[in-house]
């Protein structure tokens, strides 16, 4: 049997799965978030008018009396930073809570498209480009209103888009990673939003300066994605002064965290294909 | 082309000391239609995993169109059509843009995925859904519109595990007929079933298989020949009298085989059984006298029914 000339259209076949089958992915996740863009559209232009209005204004007109702890710059450009990186982290988070979950247990996708020629690395990254194509939007419209507000001081500012989609990332893939592997759905998802999203946006410096808390509790802030996320922010924002090293940690430990759990969403979820 | 286009040999797949499929061989050849029979868990779905080049075996040979699915699995993919036991159709996305998306998969461009769509939909009789939710559809349009989206990429290997499972006669009726219009076109189908109607039906050769091993391999009509009588009497007594009277019953026919519901009596002249069991005073509640099928043969081979 002359094996490679009568297998030479197979191989052929899977050429351009191979090299696009993650874009493939990302195709069919935009494509169901178009089912609710409306909502997403809503929630982006929404959330940060409320935010930036209810703190940015109303709690800083008593907070700026005592503008000395926020570095001299008045609470709303202050807190704006910390603000569009948790919006990141929020958006990050649903996006990679849910469509993992419901790919392996409600609305079994990934299996249909493992029976395809698509690998489980390529569903992996499908995904991930599509919770960039859900964050990349929000951090746009976060930004844009922190400018209507005159939230932001310095041009540089702009930067707090891609600093928050890596917080958003180091932080949602983890839970990627994490929700990779549940096999039963008893409501992990509500418990991750409730005490480990919600907690991180106390505990990471977002509100008030992570020095105003207890040396014991700062760790939180150390190991949380979300305030490297906002203290390079408020670097690039208003020009907050921080030691050289300390904001190449701001990069280096967020992306450290993103190759990591990258990587070992796509182990789990090719182990868990195969079986 | 190769003589077979599925070539299987000692293929054996264990979960830590389980053996799910235990070195089981088997060759299928371009255009036909083979089966695996058997009842649920005897190892069927992790073959057809195997074969659908998305489960590792664990040793064995096994080479899909030339190919082996180890080093090759996408390229075996693209060439495969697979009908999963469970429908994964996607919720999130509408009847047509099911079946686009998943062309999407293979490479095929927005406007092929489009036409394409669009005659499959013709084909499982669904165009007027088009833009229905999947979850409003029936059963067996989700298992239609299943194996149209199985079919998005022209596959040479049709894989259906357990096509008909929980759907009514009519919506099987449809189905089967056409799968039949598949074969008839020479596209290579095979399928898992434990119904040996759908094994008669569409199957011009199987595999029984057990435990994950192959009990016996031919065509529908050929294992009956071989494994049973032309014929089978079906007699009650009542479930107490069941046993006692089969003593009785003993000697006529062939073979007897007693259940717990009734007792088959295997012959080759089924009207000569019943005035041989009346001739000897024995007055059952229901007789009937039916031609072999397929699960005469697995009862033979294995002392079980398939559905239990």
């Amino acid at each position: 049997m002359s094996a490679s000339t009568e297998t030479a259209p197979f191989l052929k076949a899977a050429i351009k799965p191979r090299r696009f089958g993650s874009w493939y992915v990302a195709e069919h996740r935009i494509r169901a978030l178009q089912g609710y863009y409306k909502t997403l559209l809503a929630t982006s232009i929404g959330s940060p008018f409320m935010y930036l209005f209810a703190l940015g204004v109303g709690l800083a007109t008593l907070v700026d009396k005592n503008s000395a702890a926020f570095g001299g710059v008045g609470y709303l450009q202050f807190v704006a930073p910390a603000l569009i990186a948790s919006a990141a982290v929020t958006a990050t988070s649903d996006e990679c809570t849910y469509p993992v979950l419901m790919g392996f247990k409600w609305n079994p996708i990934f299996f249909g498209m493992n029976a395809a020629p698509i690998s489980g690395n390529q569903i992996v990254n499908g995904v991930f480009i599509g919770v960039l194509a859900r964050v990349l939007p929000t951090t746009v419209i976060f930004y844009l209103v922190m400018l209507v507000f005159g939230a932001v001081p310095s041009p540089a500012g702009i930067l707090t888009i891609p600093i928050s989609i890596l917080s958003g990332f180091a932080f949602g893939l983890l839970i990627a990673r994490y929700m990779a592997r549940v096999e039963e759905d008893v409501g992990q998802p509500a418990f991750i939003r409730r005490f480990v999203v919600g907690p991180l946006l106390l505990f990471s410096g977002t509100f008030f300066p992570l020095g105003q808390m207890p040396i014991y509790l700062q760790w939180i802030g150390w190991i949380s994605p979300l305030w490297h996320g906002t203290e390079l922010g408020r670097d690039v924002s208003y020009g907050q002064s921080e030691p050289a090293w300390l904001m190449v940690v701001h990069v280096a430990y967020p992306l450290a965290l993103c190759v990591y759990a990258w990587i070992a969403t796509q182990r789990v979820v090719t182990r868990r294909l195969n079986k | 082309m190769p003589s077979s286009v599925i070539t299987a040999s000692r293929l054996t797949k264990k979960y830590k000391e389980f053996a799910a499929v235990d070195g089981i061989s088997f060759e299928v050849a371009p255009g036909e239609s083979f089966g695996l029979l058997g009842p649920n868990g005897a190892g069927k779905s992790t073959t057809m995993r195997m074969v659908g080049a998305v489960s590792t075996r664990t040793s064995g040979e096994l080479s899909i169109l030339g190919l082996d699915p180890n080093e090759h699995g996408p390229e075996v993919r693209s060439q495969l059509g697979v009908v999963p036991q469970q429908d994964n159709l996607d919720m999130e996305l509408r009847v047509r843009d099911n079946l686009i998306v998943y062309g999407r998969y293979f490479g095929m461009s927005r406007a092929l995925c489009g036409e394409k769509a669009d005659a499959l939909l013709e084909f499982a009789q669904l165009s007027d859904r088009a833009k229905s939710k999947v979850d409003d559809l029936s059963g067996g349009m989700k298992r239609r519109l299943t194996i149209a989206r199985s079919l998005m990429n022209d596959p040479r290997i049709l894989l259906l595990d357990e096509p008909t499972t929980g759907l009514d006669p009519q919506a099987r009726h449809i189905l089967w007929d056409r799968l039949f219009r598949l074969k008839e076109q020479g596209t290579t189908l095979v399928l898992t079933t434990h119904y040996m109607d759908e094994a008669e039906q569409l199957c011009d050769r199987l595999v029984v298989v057990d435990k994950g091993a192959i009990m016996a391999e031919g065509s529908p009509a050929a294992l009956i020949r071989q494994y049973s009588t032309r014929e089978v009497v079906e007699v009650r007594f009542g479930s107490d009298r069941n046993a006692d009277v089969a003593h009785e019953i003993d000697g006529i026919g062939d073979r007897v085989e007693v259940l717990p519901d009734r007792i088959l009596v295997y012959t080759d002249d089924g009207d000569a059984v019943l005035a041989e069991i009346s001739r000897r005073g024995l007055e059952p509640i229901t007789s009937l006298v039916r031609r072999s099928s397929l699960e005469d043969v697995f009862l033979r081979l294995t002392g079980r029914s398939l559905i239990e």
